[in-house]
This record gives structure tokens, sequence and C-alpha cells, in this order.
């Protein structure tokens, strides 16, 4: 059971990796914005599944708390390119 | 707004109550009773002061019929997630990237404006579709693979199926 | 039964961790800021979701309480992604930010018309 704990944390360090890479590379904030995205959602996932491995109850809340300002963050930086704000 | 009858805004007020219980008892995840009774009386105060613009339907939305075809749709949606990811690694893993994008419209039949953000919502999780705009009724929608230019074959190709849903749902 | 709950959740965990790595790959490798968005949302929706709800079914006969938490963070995602994506969509659109079309014969992109328009009456 373990093993299967290892291969999907070893698929989600790369899976943040190459979203990293793109984080670093994108040519426009619009790319960089894209990425930060995606790492919002696998970090979220990545703490829940942490909350199993030490067994803590509470760190679905943080899981759940970084979801939502995560999401606001990025609904905040769209709208400041847009240039609504 | 400002002109709701009394007993629409009662009932209303009845719909988001009962919906903010469901997520309060969620989150605190004990029937004790002391958390039951805080519960009750927060939520209740929302729901009373959120009655113009927090809720959108009246108690009819919980009549079975549109219990049946809203869990309907929770497994159609669902289905539709799993084969457009497995679009999505099909196209991110062939080496020559197999894509043909651009940006398609559609006039849609739904009238409510719940009804049009679960579609786009939807569409947006569809395969190879992202929802960019809607003005009045009209979607604007990126598609990685462009099939139609067409608006009423890409509105057969895309939305369809959720729509004949949601029409029965709103 | 417990066994069989461990091997639900572990296949889901599985899946929602391969997942997540499509979606970074495809963050890489597509052309631009559309496609990215496409790959990038629908995989790490998946991903999550069904990472989230395998963890709960590993604890289901332990604390049910990690399932209700669970359903809770995936309704969450699934409500939560699309609608961030739209936002940057539209977002990358008014900066100019035109998509990438293979196939160009004239009107692959609808959008472009209307989104002048809006600008027009902005000015006014």
């Amino acid at each position: 059971m373990t093993y299967i704990f290892y291969i999907a944390l070893l698929f989600m360090m790369v899976g943040v990796a190459l979203a990293a890479i793109r984080f670093v590379k994108g040519p426009t904030a619009g790319d960089r914005s894209v990425a930060l995205d995606t790492l919002t959602t696998i970090m979220v996932a990545a703490l829940v599944m942490l909350a199993y491995i030490f067994d803590r109850y509470i760190y679905l809340d943080v899981a759940l708390v970084y979801g939502v300002l995560g999401f606001i963050g990025v609904i905040v930086l769209a709208r400041y390119l847009e240039g609504a704000l | 707004m400002e002109n709701l009858k009394l007993t629409d805004k009662l009932s209303r007020f009845i719909v988001s109550w009962i919906l903010l219980m469901i997520v309060w008892i969620a989150f605190t995840t004990s029937f004790a009773a002391q958390e039951l009774l805080v519960g009750v009386g927060i939520t209740a105060i929302i729901a009373f002061f959120t009655i113009p613009f927090f809720t959108c339907c009246t108690l009819t939305i919980l009549s079975p019929t549109r219990v049946f075809y809203m869990i309907y749709y929770l497994f159609v949606f669902t289905w539709e997630l799993i084969k457009s990811n497995i679009d999505v690694a099909r196209r991110v893993l062939t080496p020559s990237l197999p894509i043909n994008p651009g940006i398609v419209k559609f006039k849609t039949k739904l009238t409510t404006d719940y009804s049009r953000m679960v579609l786009a919502n939807s569409i947006t999780l569809t395969p190879g579709t992202l929802s960019i705009d809607i003005i009045d009724d009209t979607f604007y929608v990126h598609w990685i693979d462009v099939k139609t230019t067409n608006p009423e074959e890409a509105q057969k190709e895309i939305a369809e199926t959720f729509e004949k849903i949601l029409l029965k749902i709103f | 039964m417990s066994l069989l709950f461990e091997i639900i959740g572990g296949a889901l965990i599985l899946i929602g961790s391969i997942f997540l790595l499509l979606g970074g790959l495809g963050i890489l490798r597509m052309p631009d800021v559309y496609n990215r968005l496409q790959a990038g949302t629908k995989a790490t929706t998946l991903g999550g979701m069904s990472l989230i709800l395998g963890v709960g079914f590993l604890k289901v006969e332990d604390d049910w309480t990690w399932m209700v938490k669970a359903l809770i963070i995936v309704i969450f995602i699934a409500f939560s992604n699309p609608i961030s994506s739209h936002a940057l969509a539209r977002a990358m659109y008014k900066r100019k930010r035109y998509p990438l079309i293979k196939n160009d014969d004239g009107n692959m992109d609808a959008y472009k018309e209307v989104s002048e328009n809006i600008k027009k009456e902005d000015k006014k």
C-alpha cells in the first residue's frame, strides 16, 4: 500500500516540476497565471494526501482554505490583466 | 426583484435555509445538539438577509422529477469529464500535437442566468471546449479541434446533451 | 470489505496522480495560452477530484468525517476550476492575445468582431 503513495507522490512531483518550468519560462503574465492555477490545484491534492500520510484531520481544512485563497488570487489576477481593477 | 410576493419570498427563504443547513452540517460534521442549534440560528439569519440576491429558485426546485434530473445530470457530467480527460491525455501524449484550434459561437435556448452559468461551467469541462464569453444568449467557445464553424452544428456538437437536461431542471 | 475500499482508494489515487502529471505536461507542451488552459484545467480537475476521493475511500471505515470533508473539497474544485479558467481566458482575449489558428478560412475566430465592438463602446 505504501508503494502506491510513493508512486503517486513521484508523479505529482514531476507534474509540479513541469508546471513550474512553464511558470518560470512563460513568455507573458497570462501563461504564468495559467501555471499558477494548475499548481494550486496540484498543491490542494498534495495537501490532502499529506493529511492521510501524517493522519492529521486538520490538514484537510488547510487544503480547503488554500484552495479558496488560490481561487480568489487567480480571479483577482485575471481581473487585473483584463484592466478592470 | 423588488416586487416579489410574500409567499414567493418565503419559499426562496426556505430553499436557501435548507441548503445552508446542509452546508453547515457538512462543515461541522457533527450532530451534537448545541452545534445544530447554533447552525439553525446562523443559517436562518444569513438566509433572511440574502433573499433578494442569493437565491435562484422557489421550492418547486425540490420536486422529485427535478431532483431526479439533477442526479442524472451529475452522472452525464461525470462521464463527459472522464471522456474529455482521455481526449486531453491522447492529445498531450501524441508527439505531433494533433490540434486545430479556433473560436466558434452558438446560441442557447436556456433563458435564466443560473442555467447559463451551469452550462458554461459544464462545457469548459467537456471534450476540447473552453467557454470564453457569454453575451445575452450567445456563447463564444474556444474549441481545440474545430469540426464546424456553423453555429447550429456547433450547438448540436457541443451543448445539446446538457441543454436537454438543463431545460427540464430550470 | 476493508480490502475492497483499499483497492478502490489506491486505484483512484494512482489515476488521479497520473492525470495531475498529464496536466503539468499539457501546460508545458501546448503552443498557446488557450490550449494550455484547456489541458491544465481539465486534467487537474479530474486528477485532483479522483485523488481526494481516493483518500476519502481509504479512510471511510475509520472515520466517515474524512469522506465528507473530501467531498466538500471535490465539489469546491469542480466549481472553482472552470470559473477561474474562464476568467483567465477572457482576460487574455481582452489583452489581445489572439488564439493560434492553424487552418484559417476567415471565420475561425468568431469572438474577434465582438471584442472590437466592446472596445469601441468603451471609448464612447
